[in-house]
């Protein structure tokens, strides 16, 4: 089964986001969705200080079976990318909640997250999709 | 529709595999990691489940006669019993059929076909059998095991009983060994070392499992897909079908013309009067990324051709494909790939990619 971190929130195309204390946004994406693309290869990550909306791509994620886009889940500008992702991309599949995380976000609005998914309500997402 | 499973499915399960739905069968598309699994084969030694594929037997009094008939290379090139040859059947166009290997076997001959033709091919060879004192008996019961890498024939020498090992140990590449229902080839998938093993289905997972204890890891379809495509071989479906002749699919070799009058044989004749050639080269992204099926290749800004099958090389670590290309059109130091919208440029170099491991392909000029 794959694992549905509780401390963070989702969208519902399978992006988790997490506010840190310093009221920065880390992106990733969830365990099910790096088992659903396999094998990671590369990442296209976005300039840092350059701007994005929520719901536009933000990055891409090349893996064996597929290129598949990934959404910023909040407007604000990105501070950070995770440049461990240039030669390791196998750790988007090995710590998609941890290591294996994309961008931070400085989001305008950081009570734009209370909007997104709740854990019990991406886990529920899942399970529906299979 | 209920999926078919071979009779290894319980092993797939117990080694983790995640199962998908391949030409009608529940089949592994990897335990975990395609990459690490296609690493494994290219440094040690993997074991493929085969069981899918199609085995139908040949016999009778025109057998040779049929399949040279039949066939687009000569079954002749089988001088004695316990040898194995590639080919391609074609159909009155010259286009290709399937293909597949033949033994020449104790009573007739052997052919291994594709399992997602199935159907198709035992209606052509019936059909093709007309006039022919020939009989196809499809070999349902068997299961197909596949070990491939360096270590896999020291792995096979272990676990096989020890008058087949002292046989098998005397196998040639291309050469196979029958011993009752137990046939073994040197033959495979992968570029590397190995054998296919064909089985009674109930000796198959006591042999999956000796395999295991000896160190051979599982391997799915995703890496026996990647792994096929570094060693340049050709995979029905993508790189070529019954619209596609031998030349534009670098099947060239496999076509024996020697009076024989094969199925096919005058079309591809006539058609090379007639139509703009083409042929089918490997490409190497120069960038990152990687190439997929269907990507169109241009030349100067012109679709000159387009990429047959493509993927993740974990040997090369690079964007990897066969590409159809014009032959008049196109400069082959001058192309790029169509990815997302975006003209990424390739290297077009000699098949195979990839042998025993060791990058071997030589750069194309015009």
């Amino acid at each position: 089964m794959a694992e549905v971190r509780d401390d963070v929130r989702y969208l519902a195309s399978h992006e988790w986001v997490k506010l840190e204390a310093d009221e920065t946004a880390v992106v990733g994406i969830s365990d099910h969705a790096q088992a659903a693309l396999g094998d990671v290869v590369y990442v296209e990550l976005p300039e840092v200080g350059s701007r994005v909306a929520a719901g536009d791509e933000m990055a891409v994620v090349e893996s064996v079976k597929a290129a598949s886009d990934i959404y910023a889940p909040v407007t604000g500008e990105i501070t950070a990318v995770n440049m461990v992702l240039e030669d390791a991309p196998e750790t988007v599949n090995e710590a998609p909640f941890d290591t294996g995380w994309f961008v931070k976000i400085r989001p305008d609005d950081a009570a734009s997250l209370e909007s997104l998914l709740l854990p019990s309500a991406y886990q529920a997402l899942c399970e529906s999709e299979v | 529709m209920t999926l078919m499973q071979t009779c290894l499915y319980s092993r797939h399960i117990a080694a983790g595999g995640k199962m998908v739905d391949f030409s009608g069968w529940q089949m592994p598309i990897h335990y975990g990691s395609q990459i690490n699994e296609h690493t494994a084969v290219r440094e040690r030694a993997g074991v493929f489940d085969v069981s899918h594929m199609t085995v139908i037997d040949v016999i009778g009094q025109d057998a040779r006669a049929y399949l040279q008939h039949l066939l687009a290379n000569d079954v002749d090139r089988l001088a004695t019993l316990g040898q194995a040859l590639y080919s391609a059947m074609l159909n009155h166009e010259g286009g290709v059929v399937d293909d597949l290997i033949v033994y020449r076997a104790p009573e007739g001959y052997r052919l291994v076909v594709n399992c997602g033709t199935r159907e198709k091919d035992l209606a052509w060879l019936q059909q093709a059998a007309e006039g022919f004192a020939v009989e196809m008996m499809e070999q349902a019961e068997l299961a197909m095991l596949a070990v491939q890498g360096p270590q896999a024939l020291s792995a096979l020498n272990q676990v096989l009983p020890t008058d087949v090992a002292q046989r098998f140990k005397q196998l040639k590449p291309f050469e196979c060994l029958f011993e009752d229902d137990l046939v073994i080839a040197r033959t495979g998938y992968t570029g590397e070392k190995g054998a296919e093993v064909m089985l009674q289905k109930d000796a198959a997972c006591g042999l999956w499992d000796r395999l295991l204890e000896e160190g051979v890891m599982p391997i799915g379809l995703g890496a026996r897909d990647t792994l096929r495509l570094e060693a340049g071989l050709n995979l029905y479906g993508s790189d070529m079908n019954e619209s596609v002749k031998p030349s534009s699919c670098n099947l060239s070799w496999t076509v024996v013309h020697n009076g024989r009058n094969f199925i096919g044989e005058q079309a591809l004749i006539n058609r090379v009067r007639t139509e703009t050639e083409h042929k089918m080269i490997g490409v190497i992204l120069k960038e990152r990324g990687v190439l997929r099926s269907g990507y169109p290749i241009l030349c100067d800004g012109n679709q000159v051709g387009v990429v047959t099958s493509g993927a993740f090389s974990p040997t090369l670590q690079s964007g990897i494909g066969f590409a159809r290309v014009s032959v008049e059109e196109t400069s082959l130091t001058q192309l790029s790939a169509e990815i997302r919208g975006k003209l990424v440029p390739v290297t077009a170099v000699s098949l195979p990619f990839v042998k025993q491991g060791k990058a071997v392909y030589q750069l194309l000029a015009d």
